[in-house]
């Protein structure tokens, strides 16, 4: 028998806590994304062969 | 027992569930949010990398949830009154006035901030303006002051396809200024459609809808000016760069249709409405949704078509 009997509260705190873990981990996922195409795109690579050219 | 007596003894804070907080972000209205903007992105002559574009629209989405938690926030006496609204995370008890301004505003401010990182500040300022309008200038100034709320205040949710549109080019043009001239001028119809079958509610509330203020007879007149104003301009924009022959032959089809309901929603009055409870009425609602995502989805495929020689002229 466990010290602590699971609440109806419990589950609500850990829907809650779990549906705020999967946001956070999506939000990394799209961050991470977004900074994969913007350092790949042609704007970025231009900047860079410019800046390249001149040294 | 009243409705509002119900609701103000039912003022305790449980501890919230997830949905509770999601329910905040009015996930309906955020559909119509998320594919109006959608539209309005995939429409622009200017192609956006997809992960560009999925983060675009979820921003959009998320700052258009952010303005309805503040919403929530500042109506929440008005919603406990009203049977359509008395279920909300506030009204019923469930999250706390405090909770939603403080969602609201770290939303809002996040999906303002990301949505200018992702794409640009131009859209990003449309975003936020678009919350501002919402918040302030519908929420808190023109809903309980003038029967012109709904008119004025549709401006609000007619912004999204045109921060899709500037998130893909940056600008504002003549096209986008079409879309959003055609949520602005669906939106009175609309709504005003609804408030003549959720009579009470509006009444209750003290929110000076047109219904309470003006009378019936002149709700009724004005959904049948709206809706010729709307007709002109939603099969206008069938010959400009965003329509095209699909579009067009959606846009004649429901605008005869809307056009039919609202002259039958003029030639009825009171008695007739409640002999048949509401039924014209209630169609020409359910009709107005339709009409919306048909016109924006017509648009949508006509920018689809267009990589493939069909769509637009």
């Amino acid at each position: 028998m466990s010290f602590r009997q699971e609440h109806e509260l419990h589950k609500r705190r850990f829907g809650r806590n779990l549906g705020l873990g999967v946001i956070l981990a999506g939000l990394v996922a799209l961050v991470f994304g977004l900074t994969v195409v913007k350092v790949s795109n042609d704007d970025f690579s231009v900047e860079t062969q410019a800046s390249g050219g001149q040294n | 027992m009243t409705d509002a007596s119900l609701n103000t003894a039912s003022t305790q804070t449980g501890e919230a569930g997830f949905g509770d907080y999601f329910a905040l972000l009015k996930p309906r209205v955020m559909t119509l949010v998320v594919f109006t903007a959608l539209v309005g992105l995939l429409a622009a002559p200017v192609s956006v990398h997809p992960v560009v574009g999925f983060a675009a629209i979820l921003f959009i989405a998320v700052g258009g949830g952010a303005s309805g938690a503040l919403n929530m926030w500042w109506d929440a006496d008005i919603d406990a009154v009203m049977k359509r609204t008395a279920r909300r995370p506030i009204p019923s008890g469930k999250v706390t006035g405090d909770e939603a301004f403080a969602i609201g505003m770290t939303l809002s401010a996040f999906a303002v901030v990301f949505l200018a990182l992702a794409t640009n500040w131009v859209a990003a300022g449309l975003l936020a303006f678009t919350i501002f309008f919402y918040v302030v200038i519908y929420s808190m100034w023109l809903k309980r002051w003038t029967p012109q709320n709904i008119v004025i205040g549709g401006a609000a949710g007619a912004f999204p396809p045109m921060i899709g549109w500037a998130a893909a080019t940056g600008t504002v043009s003549i096209e986008s200024v079409l879309m959003f001239a055609l949520i602005f001028m669906w939106t009175p119809p609309h709504f005003w459609a609804l408030a003549l079958f959720m009579r009470s509610d509006y009444d209750e509330a003290g929110v000076p809808m047109l219904t309470v203020t003006h009378g019936r007879r002149a709700t009724r007149v004005h959904i049948l000016v709206y809706t010729i104003l709307l007709a002109a301009l939603a099969i206008g924009t069938g010959f400009t760069a965003v329509g095209g022959p699909i579009y067009l032959a959606v846009a004649v089809v429901l605008n005869v249709m809307f056009l039919i309901g609202a002259v039958r929603i003029w030639r009825r009055d009171e008695v007739m409405s409640e002999a048949d409870n509401y039924a014209v009425e209630k169609k020409v609602f359910r009709l107005s949704l339709y009409y919306l995502f048909a016109h924006f989805g017509a648009i949508a495929l006509e920018a689809g078509l267009a990589p493939f020689g069909f769509g637009g002229w």
